[in-house]
């Protein structure tokens, strides 16, 4: 129902009250700003920097960032996009300036072929429940979580941006400076390896 | 009879998110289902493929934020000195 959804999205006059304010530059507006919307924000940024410090620094510089920039803000959209896309953004910049270690091959970890078009290890195995199921079981976040770390950096990113901060695959592409197609690839591949790294966990043992 | 081979576990498995996002053209979607009707290991491995997705929204939802959503105070002080700095 696209009419219910822009009524959802549509922005909410505090939210335009709040903007009005931030461009008047009402530091009380500023603060609340944080506060609102800084631990959902640095959740984002501790999910793709994995390190505490670098996590609340792109949050400050997102923030920063926003502060310089809110006569750009387009009215209609909502903030919290707003600033998600620019700390998202922030977290994608300090990635790219990190010391560039070689990255591990995604290879090992998508699935092998015989020459006959079979996998290897064919057949593939049902898992013992469904997500819902398995997430039922204490372990199951910390396994997954661990699963995602263990992807290539540049296959975890494109994992992380379309998959958990449901960026479009045209959004996602501006920001890794990547084509489109290249993001569909990458995310499949990513995918592929994810349910890779988790089969050993979940799958239903085999009776004999 | 349909004599026709069918397209392997390879093929399918390379470009299904093709398949999943709908972009295929509607031969090749023939193709993929008069594969997946015969082959079981295909089907498992879309839905685990379906499942790890769903399992990763899951597992990240809540990363890191023992506390939620809440902003430690550490930061808020932070952001509100830097921008002070820039006024």
């Amino acid at each position: 129902m696209p009419e219910a959804r822009a009524h959802v999205e549509r922005e909410p006059a505090s939210e335009r009250d709040l903007v009005l304010r931030l461009r008047r530059g009402e530091e009380q507006a500023f603060e609340r700003l944080v506060r609102e919307q800084g631990g959902r924000l640095l959740a984002v940024a501790r999910r793709f920097l994995r390190d505490e410090e670098e996590a609340r620094d792109a949050v400050q510089e997102g923030f920063l960032s926003a502060y310089r920039s809110i006569d750009n803000f387009e009215q209609g959209s909502r903030l919290s996009t707003w600033l998600h896309r620019i700390v998202i953004n922030a977290c994608l910049m300090r990635l790219r300036s990190r010391r560039r270690r070689p990255e591990d091959s995604i290879e090992d970890l998508l699935p092998q072929f015989q020459a006959d078009g079979h996998q290897v290890g064919h057949p593939t195995p049902d898992w013992e429940g469904s997500a819902e199921t398995l997430l039922a079981r204490g372990e199951t976040r910390a396994i997954v979580r661990g699963a995602i770390d263990r992807l290539p950096d540049s296959y975890r990113n494109v994992l992380l941006l379309r998959d958990i901060e449901e960026l479009s695959t045209e959004e996602a592409a501006r920001s890794l400076g990547i084509t489109a197609n290249a993001v569909k690839v990458r995310l499949h591949r990513a995918r592929q390896a994810l349910r890779g790294l988790l089969e050993p966990h979940f799958r239903r043992a085999v009776s004999v | 009879m349909d004599e026709r081979p069918y397209i392997t576990c390879r093929e399918l498995i390379e470009f299904l998110h093709l398949y999943l996002d709908g972009e295929l053209p509607p031969d090749r979607v023939a193709e993929f289902d008069r594969h997946l009707a015969v082959c079981e290991s295909c089907v498992n491995y879309i839905k685990t493929y379906q499942e790890s997705i769903a399992l990763g929204r899951a597992a990240c939802r809540d990363w890191d934020a023992p506390a939620g959503d809440e902003v430690p105070e550490e930061l808020v002080s932070a952001v509100l000195s830097a921008r002070r700095r820039e006024s």
